[in-house]
């Protein structure tokens, strides 16, 4: 048994190896030594937590046999899992995150003398309050992402699901959820404590529903903030050090990403949230455009165009993960360059399902890293380049956020891909992106619509390489 | 006059709030996935108030109404922990660098 202070002091320090881990991610040369802190950092709070209990009960060889079944499942699903699936794994992490910590606050409330928090009926009242919120967006950050998982994963529709009145309901809930911890703390009844996590379900489910497929980089940036609130909250319940850092480093960590996201997309946060944002608003656009010529061509065509390029810009979108395209699009890009073409790739904010998507799958099909560039370093290219490769993306391309301001999308940041000498748009066909809007691209004359799946097209331009 | 120890971690709670401010800013956007990941596992340190409460049993019984749902979460966060670390190592381990030798 050590002391407590002791004890607060090993969970500063796995705090301080968590921001350490969250540090080492500015590069990627250092950031696999970042990931090893936070190792660290988790197995000595784990360790001086077991050292902190005195007396060794039965029950401690179960704690042991459960953090092996977890652990098994955890690392089982960490080898199994598809890079294509790194979304819907995050998603589905969130949710259990979420639902420990409403665990966690469960057995506080009903057993709060094993955490000094008072006894069962007369729990210190800064105790209930901080278990309170704990729980609450612990439960919203479960039925959330639960919600996010079967949208990503593609059980659930990924388009919105609106209904009037939502908006109100969504605040007569929210203030429903103030009332009862304000009952909660004047009598301590479980009644309104169970209340309170059943109405947090729901509010998490409601507040996700209504948001499209597109915004789920948003949401799952949103969610992972959500979950470090949470962990925060259970932290001041259980006054552990550890448990507030992290919380607050995740917490931050998460909204900063979901502020990042937004500026992709040049929408304000409470616009994506209040979501039906992508509905099929296509009708105006696609009779008057769809006369408009479109020139199209074949992976010969493509093949020719870029063996005789200098330079080509590949501009990757959700498109090539769902086609899995990219190790073909990597050995496409081996082949130009034994041909001395220069390739970099264009990856926009939004691009695919989660922040850094892109990078991940490229990173997965052997893309150095230093190939890969952001909007802001590489958009400037694209005058000088020859070819651009458009594979998977779309709205993140489309001129008409510059020059149209009655665009839905006007004013978002976009790859000015149209500046290059020639575009190839690979595409299964000319329907809109999830924006709902038709791309401008498809009709300018410097553009080579390929029209066939991402991945075949691309096999079929390496055997005319 | 004596501060309650909720101000020192309140305190706390905002300070770290304002370096992962700083922190998360400078990683870069190509490392955003592994961050998610890595974010992930750790609050999952809250396995230690899981660990606590599935103590509250007694060597009679083991499980009780409070420790089975500390046994329960310590399942979902040991899923979390093994899993984001393991998966944000696989991630990182693909990261590599331009070959500079030419084959």
């Amino acid at each position: 048994m050590i002391s407590a202070n002791l004890l607060a002091i090993f969970y500063l320090i796995s705090g301080i190896l968590f921001i350490l881990a969250l540090r080492g991610l500015s590069s990627p040369e250092t950031s696999r030594q970042g990931n090893l802190f936070g190792i660290i950092g988790m197995a000595i709070a784990i360790t001086v937590t077991f050292l902190s209990i005195d007396n060794f009960s039965s029950g401690f060889l179960y704690v042991l046999l459960f953090l092996l079944i977890g652990g098994s499942i955890g690392a089982f699903i960490a080898f199994k899992i598809p890079m294509t699936a790194m979304p819907e794994l995050v998603a589905g992490f969130h949710s259990l995150v979420g639902l420990a910590a409403v665990f966690v606050a469960i057995s506080a409330f009903i057993s709060p003398e094993v955490f000094n928090l008072g006894s069962s009926g007369n729990i210190k009242l800064a105790s209930l309050i901080e278990m309170s919120i704990g729980a609450a967006v612990g439960a919203i950050t479960f039925s959330g992402s639960i919600i996010a998982f079967l949208k990503l994963r593609g059980l659930m529709s990924g388009s919105p699901i609106t209904f009037p009145g939502q908006h109100i309901l969504n605040l007569l809930i929210l203030i429903s959820i103030i009332i009862l911890t304000y009952f909660l703390c004047l009598n301590q009844s479980p009644n309104f404590f169970w209340s309170l996590i059943a109405i947090s379900f729901l509010v998490g489910f409601l507040l996700i529903i209504p948001i499209g497929g597109a915004d789920m980089p948003v949401v799952i940036s949103m969610l992972n903030s959500y979950s470090g609130w949470a962990a925060a909250g259970i932290g001041f319940t259980l006054e552990n050090t550890a448990l507030i850092i992290t919380g607050a480093l995740v917490g931050s960590s998460g909204a900063i990403l979901s502020y990042i996201m937004c500026k992709g997309m040049n929408r304000s946060f409470f616009n994506v949230i209040l979501g039906g944002f992508g509905g099929t608003d296509q009708t105006s656009s696609k009779t008057s455009k769809e006369q408009k010529p479109v020139k199209s061509g074949n992976a010969d065509d493509a093949a020719f165009l870029m063996k005789n390029a200098s330079s080509v810009i590949i501009v990757p979108g959700y498109g090539m993960a769902v086609a899995q395209a990219q190790h073909a699009l990597r050995e496409m890009v081996d082949s130009l360059k034994k041909n001395g073409v220069k390739v970099s790739y264009a990856i926009h904010p939004v691009a695919g399902r989660m922040p850094g998507h892109m990078n991940v799958l490229l990173a997965e099909a052997n893309v150095p890293y230093d190939e890969v560039f952001e909007l802001e370093e590489i958009n400037n290219d694209f005058a000088n380049c020859d070819v651009a490769y458009v594979i998977g993306a779309n709205d993140v391309t489309n001129p008409v956020a510059k020059t149209d301001p009655q665009s839905p999308i006007y004013g978002m940041p976009v790859l000015d891909v149209e500046k290059s000498k020639s575009v190839l748009f690979v595409k299964r066909s000319l329907s809109p992106g999830y924006a709902g809007i038709d791309n401008d691209l498809f009709y300018r004359d410097n553009t080579l619509m390929l029209f066939a799946d991402a991945k075949k097209m691309t096999e079929d331009i390496i055997k005319n390489l | 006059m004596e501060i309650d120890p909720f101000i020192f971690r309140l305190s706390i709670f905002i300070l770290s709030i304002f370096v992962g401010y700083y922190v998360v800013w400078s990683v870069t956007p190509s490392l955003h996935t592994p961050l998610m990941s890595v974010t992930n596992a750790i609050s999952s340190v809250i396995i230690v108030g899981a660990i606590i409460a599935s103590l509250a049993g007694t060597n009679l019984s083991v499980f009780n109404q409070s420790s089975i749902f500390g046994f329960l979460a310590i399942v979902l966060a040991a899923i979390n922990i093994f899993g984001g670390f393991l998966v944000t190592q696989r991630m990182l381990a693909m990261y590599k660098k331009k070959k500079k030798d030419k084959k």
